[in-house]
């Protein structure tokens, strides 16, 4: 089972018809306890930062507990962002912290928000985005950003460089939208398939 | 000194695709539609040419057509995995439910803000401000640029310049600014109009109406300081590829997304 978590920040649709395209099914677990049984985790979201805070407690025990027993993540937007320590968009409220650092606002010598076909730049290999070439523009739509760390993968400039995919182990996350990228992101998401099959 | 850019951020190219009873049509200044074809065909055809996005536009007259809007919703997005934007004729939380739920990212509102600005707040709270575009229809007047709900019929008594910062203020996402006088004239966008709401805001603006030649989209993200451009019936009756448009653009020093 591949649960998409819905914890209200934003529509899923989107997401659920580009998995489907790709070739899978999501389920939406009732309650934190229905994620023994997941394979993959997807956490979605749009939106502040301060709309992850319903996705502490419960589900964050979980979550780790899921990616302790095998399962993979899949973090898209505010769910690449909630990976990270914190953001300062909302400080009181804190991220899953697997991965270090804190996402801050894009800079203001830029139109923020960010919206639009933005280049990936590859920073290392990875499963994520195989056969993704250097350069290949997917769809953004955020304000804040995580820093690029080494477990970035690929990086996209707006203002700054900024984290627009990451990878460890079997923890991925992607601050664009895969599901709304063409072709490109369309791929990117069987990657994501074949990386829970591995 | 570095000479990295400061974004590579792509300029986007949008199709519209004006909709009634599931038919795309097309008018000339708001008026005289006649049929151009099945949307979802359309917007087939777009994507693989490499559009950035489409907006679906319903001008359905009455209830009975508006029926067909979220079929025909359906039927784009279940195709398409780029952006789709939905307008025309939304004025409630409850008409924005209703295509988002049928496969809509974003919701394109004119007449109903303008008339309840709040509008705006609640439904960035509910979805977001990236699912919330304000369409802002103006025309010149009197050295302002007056803006006019109702299909461009009833003036507003607003500037776009200050209703686009407003509608930033209270939640909007990016401003689809329509040039009534340019509309369906193919004599090029309002570029004046253009710069004037994007040097306002901090958020996107979509420039429409006008689009008649590959060099108009050139002077709009030029001079006219968009962010995005959107056409209808230069894209429809294959006039232009969209893949010429972009090429042209690329030789052109502007940034755009390609498709191999």
């Amino acid at each position: 089972m591949i649960a998409l978590i819905d914890y209200g920040a934003g529509n899923l649709t989107s997401v659920r018809k580009g998995f489907a395209a790709a070739g899978a099914e999501l389920t939406t677990p009732r309650t934190p306890a229905d994620l023994a049984t997941a394979t993959a985790i997807v956490v979605p979201g749009v939106g502040h930062f301060q709309a992850t805070t319903p996705l502490g407690g419960e589900w964050r025990d979980s979550i780790l507990h899921a990616l302790e027993g095998g399962a993979a993540l899949f973090g898209i937007c505010l769910g690449l962002q909630w990976l990270f320590d914190s953001s300062t968009e909302a400080d009181d409220v804190p991220g899953l912290g697997l991965m270090s650092g804190r996402c801050e606002r894009l800079p203001s010598t830029v139109k923020v928000p960010h919206v639009g076909w933005n280049a990936l730049a590859m920073t290392r290999a990875s499963r994520l985005l195989n056969r993704i070439p250097d350069g290949a523009q997917v769809y953004f739509t955020h304000s804040f950003a995580a820093p690029v760390t080494a477990d970035c993968v690929a990086s996209a400039t707006h203002g700054r460089p900024f984290a627009a995919a990451v990878e460890r182990d079997r923890v991925c996350g992607v601050q664009f939208h895969p599901e709304k990228s063409g072709e490109i992101g369309l791929q990117i998401i069987r990657n994501f398939l074949t990386l829970i099959a591995g | 000194m570095s000479t990295a850019p400061l974004s590579n951020l792509s300029k986007r190219i949008i199709a519209c695709l004006d909709v009634r009873d599931g038919s795309v049509v097309k008018g000339v200044n708001f008026e005289g539609l006649k049929r151009a074809g099945d949307p979802a065909e359309l917007a087939t055809r777009y994507n693989v040419e490499g559009i950035d996005e489409v907006v679906i536009l319903d001008v359905a007259a009455t209830i009975e057509q508006r029926r067909a809007l979220a079929d025909t919703i359906r039927a784009v997005s279940s195709k398409l995995f780029i952006p789709l934007a939905v307008g025309g004729g939304i004025r409630s939380e409850a008409d924005a439910d209703a295509v988002i739920e049928a496969g809509a990212d974003k919701v394109s509102l004119n007449s109903a803000p303008l008339a309840e600005p709040q509008l705006l707040t609640r439904l960035a709270g509910r979805y977001g401000s990236q699912a919330v575009v304000v369409a802002i229809d103006a025309k010149r007047e009197n050295g302002r640029y007056a803006v006019f709900s109702r299909s461009g019929t009833t003036p507003a008594g607003r500037d776009a310049v200050e209703w686009a910062k407003e509608a930033e203020a209270r939640g909007a996402g990016e401003i689809l600014l329509t040039s009534i006088d340019r509309d369906g004239t193919r004599a090029g966008f309002d570029c004046e109009m253009t710069a004037a709401v994007s040097s306002a805001v901090a958020i996107p603006v979509i420039a429409s109406g006008g689009a008649g030649t590959f060099d108009h989209f050139l002077d709009v993200f030029t001079a006219g300081a968009a962010d995005a451009a959107l056409a209808a019936s230069i894209f429809h009756y294959s006039e232009h590829a969209v893949s010429d448009l972009k090429k042209f653009l690329r030789d052109a020093g502007v940034a755009v997304r390609l498709v191999s």
